[in-house]
């Protein structure tokens, strides 16, 4: 049994500075971290990169992508970064080579599975699925890719969703509902088929919940959500609005 | 006005006489699988004919839960003298009225010693097709609810804990973690608050253990969850079932109006200052509600995805509250577990493995249906003497348990004692209970295929490795039985295995690529002569290609 199975994380919140500190192992150097901490929190602190998808900072956990997988290298297991909490006396690889194979192999399989062409995209350039890859030095997919056809729904006055380049990562989904409110975007189907829907599966454009408010598009990491009137590479993300938005709540200004 | 021992035992006594004072009881077989084949409407006629013939003090008619050998009903049985009839049919009721004062229907008689019941032993399904189960009187009359009154009324709930660890039982759902120490993890938390959960969500292909559990002995499930309840410190429970039972869902939901109406379940059960309420609820169709997170989920109203673990639901489960998920299997063991002690338990079935096992025996043998066997029960006595051979004289080449998350084991292991290590040992798993015996018609890829496909259809999608991975395998699977297969797709078919299986986020995924990897180590040859002779083992797979051209 897992001793954290029986005592669930403690919420620490400010003002509670008293928090149990346990200490493990990154890559073989010694790290701290608070209790209820991620492995990826306790990582950055350290300098040292875990490359995330769906992970972004301010939404709540997904754990979906797997790019963040990491080694406990006393049993050889996988276990995502963003969702997971060390354990007194862990030790964890980050770049080990089964963990750098892993998330090649799983890179793959995301461009595997929609219609990723860079070349004609608006995000071309400042997307961080084409970062990744740059990042873990993917050169070609050796999966067959899949090309599913994919209808791109340019309803919406500003913006537009192309699920083509979509992969999964419920950002928008968790951005609508967590911090705007809106609960606009949510998944139909499952598997393979899964989509993003706005609403009930409506157009985006006649989307009563819709704020038009953008975020989704600004948090997207790829070229599915983006502005309309942007040509290949001319959609930059703008991402800072949300540590600001949680700052200022967090002083209670909103 | 609460309920006493007394009063139970005087509903036992009321509804035995009730039972003895008819000279024959023609029970019949109304659990899905007959009902399906006509059992319904021979009931009917069955009663219809009583009447005409002035026999309703002689003769009592009678529906009865699931007696085993599925695929020859409608099945009736006639008592005293537990002759059993197959494959009846309205035309046949006059033959049956007439020969219950001289010889029995030979035409229609099912040897009540065949070794298909005889070699089985019944602990779980001991009241299934001898209780209606749409009477909680004929539960009572079988002892039930004794079990109950003894936990509430002379046990402390970590006695009933206590008696459950020595037992040495298992979880039945698939993963055979101790039940015993999930009890004392969900006893030890100390919110106000908890759950029982019973996962009642059975999807594996060709698996209907719970099914037939809940459609013929449901008090014995909601007896073994209040049971639960009183141990862990709960007062609310749920039985998640899958919408596409809607007998069992009928059933249960009689149940507990029933046991609700005499005081069995709601507040304070036999005055012992403990209550207990239970719901049912319905699943979408969806097979990875089965996983205990995602049934969660699903229960509170959200999407039925997984999430990760820890922390397991003993510590958070519904709704933040530790709550105690247990199969219906399960459940159906803790009733003579209390009534027998653990000690009597844990003698019956192999070293590691406690207790007995339902299984649903499908595919190619000559006698399919549910049987119960001891832990341990070697797979050649399943196959050859309880499901009495493979049929049209074939030759055996494989059993197929714990559906898609499980694997094939071939012909050599078919002397190995089946239990939890054993399983696991040959690359294959419990899991619920489903086994699919396959002869040498049987296209080994094909099989993989099926499973793969169902795998990925049933994929959540939340992340990549299964969602995308059993595609991509599914896909060169499809591409080998087509005869299009190169050396290189089975190697990376190999590593797509790996991959979905240690980075998948549930246990849907983890365990998808089973029936890949145990093909691929039990019957290479197949899929070489796929690949590099074009030709199937089996002569299967042009059907294949058919179906799916169409």
């Amino acid at each position: 049994m897992n001793p954290s199975a029986k005592r669930p994380p403690r919420q620490v919140t400010a003002g509670e500075p008293q928090a149990q500190v346990l200490t493990f192992k990154i890559n073989d150097i010694d790290v701290s971290a608070r209790e209820g901490e991620t492995i990826l929190s306790v990582a950055n602190r350290y300098n040292i990169t875990i490359p995330t998808l769906c992970h972004l900072d301010g939404l709540s956990p997904y754990g979906g992508c797997r790019i963040c997988v990491v080694e406990l290298k006393q049993s050889g297991k996988l276990v995502p970064a963003c969702i997971t909490c060390p354990m007194e006396g862990m030790e964890i690889l980050t770049h080990s080579q089964q963990v750098m194979e892993s998330r090649k192999k799983i890179l793959e399989l995301i461009f595997s599975e929609r219609n990723h062409v860079c070349a004609v995209c608006v995000s071309n350039g400042h997307c961080e699925l084409q970062q990744l890859a740059t990042d873990l030095g993917l050169t070609h997919v050796h999966y067959a890719y899949r090309y599913p056809h994919l209808a791109v729904d340019a309803s919406h006055h500003h913006f537009v969703l192309d699920p083509n380049r979509c992969v999964l990562c419920l950002r928008c989904v968790r951005v609508c509902a967590e911090i705007e409110g809106a609960h606009t975007w949510d998944v139909m189907g499952r598997g393979i088929s899964s989509q993003i829907v706005a609403d009930l599966n409506q157009p985006w454009g006649s989307s009563t919940t819709c704020t038009s408010c953008g975020k989704c598009v600004q948090v997207c990491p790829t070229g599915a959500l983006y502005e309309k009137g942007k040509s290949v590479a001319e959609m930059v993300k703008n991402r800072e609005f949300l540590p600001y938005l949680q700052e200022m709540r967090d002083r209670k200004h909103y | 006005m609460t309920l006493t021992l007394d009063d139970l035992k005087h509903v036992a006594e009321t509804e035995n006489q009730r039972l003895s004072s008819y000279q024959y009881r023609i029970n019949i077989c109304v659990a899905a699988g007959c009902l399906s084949c006509g059992s319904g409407e021979l009931k009917t006629t069955l009663k219809e004919e009583v009447k005409q013939r002035g026999l309703e003090d002689r003769i009592l008619v009678r529906g009865v839960g699931c007696m085993g050998p599925c695929s020859k009903g409608p099945l009736v049985a006639v008592q005293p003298g537990n002759i059993f009839y197959q494959g009846c049919s309205g035309a046949d009721v006059d033959a049956l009225l007439d020969s219950l004062d001289t010889e029995p229907v030979e035409r229609l008689r099912c040897p009540a010693d065949h070794p298909f019941f005889a070699k089985q032993h019944k602990l779980v399904l001991e009241n299934c097709g001898v209780i209606d189960p749409e009477r909680i009187e004929e539960y009572i009359a079988a002892k039930g609810y004794e079990p109950l009154y003894t936990a509430l009324r002379t046990m402390a709930p970590e006695e009933v804990i206590e008696e459950v660890s020595r037992a040495g039982l298992r979880g039945r759902g698939g993963g055979g973690y101790p039940t015993g120490l999930k009890w004392s993890t969900v006893a030890n938390a100390s919110d106000r608050t908890k759950y029982v959960v019973c996962n009642a969500d059975e999807g594996d292909p060709g698996a209907f253990m719970d099914r037939s559990v809940l459609e013929s002995d449901p008090h014995r499930v909601l007896e073994g969850m209040a049971i639960g309840a009183y141990a862990v410190g709960a007062n609310y429970g749920y039985i998640y079932v899958r919408a596409e039972y809607p007998l069992a869902v009928k059933r249960l939901k009689k149940a507990i109006i029933q046991a609700k109406r005499i005081g069995l379940l709601g507040e304070n059960i036999f005055n012992s200052g403990f209550s207990f309420d239970v719901q049912v609820r319905l699943g979408a169709g969806a097979f990875v509600c089965g996983e205990e997170t995602a049934l969660i989920a699903s229960i509170e109203g959200h999407p039925g995805k997984p999430r990760p673990r820890p922390p397991y639901p003993a510590a958070s489960g519904l709704r933040g509250c530790p709550t105690l998920i247990n199969n219906v299997e399960t459940f159906a063991n803790i009733a003579p577990i209390i009534r027998n002690g653990g000690d009597w338990f844990s003698r019956i079935g192999s070293a590691e493995s406690k207790g007995t096992k339902v299984f649903a025996l499908a595919g190619r043998v000559k006698q399919t249906g549910l049987i119960e066997v001891d832990m341990g029960t070697t797979l050649r006595e399943i196959v050859y003497d309880i499901g009495g051979g493979i049929v049209q004289e074939g030759t055996f080449k494989a059993v197929q348990t714990g559906g898609p998350s499980g694997g094939c084991i071939p012909e050599q292991f078919l002397d190995m004692g089946v239990d939890y290590g054993s399983l696991a040992k040959v690359g294959s798993i419990m899991g619920s209970g489903g086994m699919i015996i396959m002869d040498q018609q049987s296209c080994m890829v094909d099989v993989a295929r099926f499973f793969m496909e169902f795998c990925m259809s049933e994929s959540c999608g939340k992340c990549v490795p299964c969602r995308v991975g059993t595609a991509q395998i599914h896909e060169l699977l499809v591409k080998i039985i087509r005869g299009r297969g190169e050396m290189s797709d089975l190697a990376m078919i190999e590593e797509l295995c790996g991959l979905v299986k240690d980075a998948s986020l549930c246990g849907l995924g983890q365990t998808a690529a089973n029936p890949v990897i145990s093909t691929l180590r039990y019957f290479k040859d197949e899929y070489l002569a796929h690949i590099q002779e074009k030709r199937c083992v089996a002569d299967s797979c042009a059907k294949v290609i058919i179906t799916e051209a169409l």
